[in-house]
């Protein structure tokens, strides 16, 4: 790649989504305004390098694909061709001559954004197919860069991608953001894909793989931009509280050979202060709208108490746990109970931990789990009742999937470590 | 990966303090950084004048002189911090930075896992 084409390439990641979204809105559909983007694309690596990037290179961008929709229907149009697709065109054709891209105020692109992010979001598509769609339409991330980042081909990625764009044509899904009480049930779908992307760069340990950081960064970037255009929406800001203290410790939590270093043993001083102060400021944004926190705000609450101890012994673990157990009432899971366990053991004692794992043995979710018997082991040991802590250790040896997991629990059974 | 883009205004110390309108389309640039999910932090310094600095002799030895800074071409005016997915996009932001005869340098952040793991485990944090 040349300098010229990688200074068009950066260009393109800035200005593609808003583009797609402004030429979405105009002919209603996002496989269309794709199509027109990649066109006017094509057309600036062609005259940039001897032109030069012009001076505004967003509204030199839409204007080639308007440009390129009109020329491209006025073609197809001659074609043989079912009469409703005409019609449907046509009014696309019309309503695309019509507009003023220009003039558009920043509030419109913000709106024709904000509905780019609710429709590669949208409820009928697969949470595989929201993913690839977000990260292709709203990160500019080529189906390569997907396929690698989610270690799948990509044939399979652009198969997706094309049976996604095809499933929003023919429901017709119309190009907006939802109101009223569908917004609730939407904006869920939207924090989902995103918190799914930074998990994907999350729980891969190994640093090896800088499109690992790359994901977590771009669902941060996302987050931030939800929260910019739903400033209303506590949990998009809870969303990003959580993320961004979440990311102060990427540089923390592997070890020199990729392992896993967890959370109490991790040295703390890699935690980046920068994004655990940023953090804690969407945080309190969270707070100050009205109403209580919601799951991702209570999470992000409860990573706040984490990033502001020091040193694990200073933790607070009994704010911790009320944390959790409120977050047990929004959000109920046999997971959340059992972190909820930990968090009582370590604010009052092993047995009250001992307590509520009796509580959650039976939950179905965490038959085959290996931290129950790894959480009670450790209750168990802190209680001084080795014997039965061996034998959770043991248990739990077996079902960890993780090879160093496996050695871990394996030399705690045995009284060491 | 992160950048920091350091403005250098070419100004002498007397007009350090930016009118209403550069301040405005400053304002406006800041927005779109933050709009677009990049911006981490910012801040614009006070002139050289009101600044001191501390230099070494490579003995262990300190001078401190108050600013300004005759010696030296230029000084820094602000910064931004920001996130980029390439060395090129961060220079795209640069390249739309508004206003005056400045220079904008676009240096890319160490992040730990840069350095060797010698140095990082030489690493003592705050």
């Amino acid at each position: 790649m040349t300098e010229a084409t990688r200074a068009i390439e950066a260009v393109w990641r800035i200005e593609s989504a808003r583009l797609i979204a402004g030429l979405a809105r105009m002919c209603g559909d996002v496989g269309t305004a794709e199509d027109l983007a990649q066109d006017a694309l094509v057309v600036a690596i062609e005259k940039w390098p001897e032109t030069g990037v012009p001076d505004n290179p967003g509204a030199w961008l839409m204007a080639t694909a308007k440009n390129r929709a009109i020329d491209r229907m006025r073609r197809e149009k001659t074609y043989d061709r079912k009469r409703e697709e005409i019609a449907h065109d046509t009014g696309a054709l019309f309503a695309i001559e019509r507009s003023d891209f220009d003039a558009a105020a920043d509030e419109e692109i913000g709106d024709d954004l904000l509905a780019l992010i609710f429709t590669c979001c949208h409820p009928l598509l697969s949470r595989e197919a929201r993913v690839a769609l977000t990260l292709r339409l709203l990160g500019g991330l080529t189906t390569g860069e997907i396929a690698r980042a989610f270690l799948s081909s990509e044939s399979t990625v652009a198969q997706r991608l094309v049976r996604a764009k095809r499933t929003l044509r023919d429901a017709r899904v119309p190009f907006e953001v939802p109101r009223g009480a569908e917004l609730d049930e939407r904006l869920g779908s939207v924090l989902e894909v995103i918190y799914l992307v930074f998990n994907e760069g999350y729980a891969a340990s190994s640093g090896e793989d800088w499109i690992r950081r790359d994901l977590c960064e771009e669902a941060l970037r996302l987050g931030r931009i939800l929260a910019e255009l739903a400033p209303a929406e506590p949990e998009a800001h809870g969303l990003v509280a959580l993320m961004e203290i979440q990311a102060s410790r990427l540089a923390a939590r592997s070890g020199p050979g990729g392992e896993p270093v967890l959370l109490l043993d991790q040295d703390r001083s890699r935690w980046d202060p920068l994004l655990i102060v940023r953090g804690r400021r969407e945080l309190e944004r969270a707070e100050e709208l009205p109403g209580p926190l919601g799951p991702y705000g209570l999470q992000a609450a409860i990573a706040a108490c984490h990033a502001a101890a020091l040193r694990a012994e200073e933790t607070d673990w009994v704010r911790i746990a009320a944390l959790y157990d409120a977050l047990s009432q929004v959000q109920p899971s046999p997971i959340v109970e059992l972190n909820r366990a930990v968090a009582l053991g370590m604010a009052f004692g092993p047995e009250a931990g001992l307590e509520l794992l009796d509580q959650i043995k039976d939950e179905k979710e965490l038959a085959n789990y290996h931290l129950l018997p790894s959480v009670r082991g450790d209750l168990l040991e802190k209680a001084g009742r080795s014997e039965e802590a061996a034998s959770e250790f043991t248990k739990a040896a077996a079902l960890a999937t993780n090879d160093r997991e496996k050695e871990l629990l394996l030399r705690r059974a045995e009284g060491d470590g | 990966m992160r950048f920091m883009m350091f403005m250098y205004p070419q100004i002498e110390d007397e007009d350090w303090n930016p009118t209403p309108e550069a301040v405005a389309e400053m304002g406006r640039y800041n927005e779109e950084l933050q709009r677009a999910g990049m911006l981490l932090s910012l801040d614009g310094l006070r002139p050289p004048g009101e600044g001191v600095s501390v230099s070494f002799d490579g003995e262990g030895k300190a001078t401190v002189t108050d600013g300004p800074f005759t010696e030296t071409k230029e000084v820094v005016g602000g910064y931004w911090l920001i996130q980029a997915r390439s060395k090129e996009e961060a220079v795209e932001w640069a390249n739309r930075v508004p206003g005056e005869a400045c220079r904008v340098e676009v240096r890319q952040i160490f992040e730990m896992e840069d350095f060797p793991q010698d140095v990082q485990d030489a690493y003592e944090g705050p």
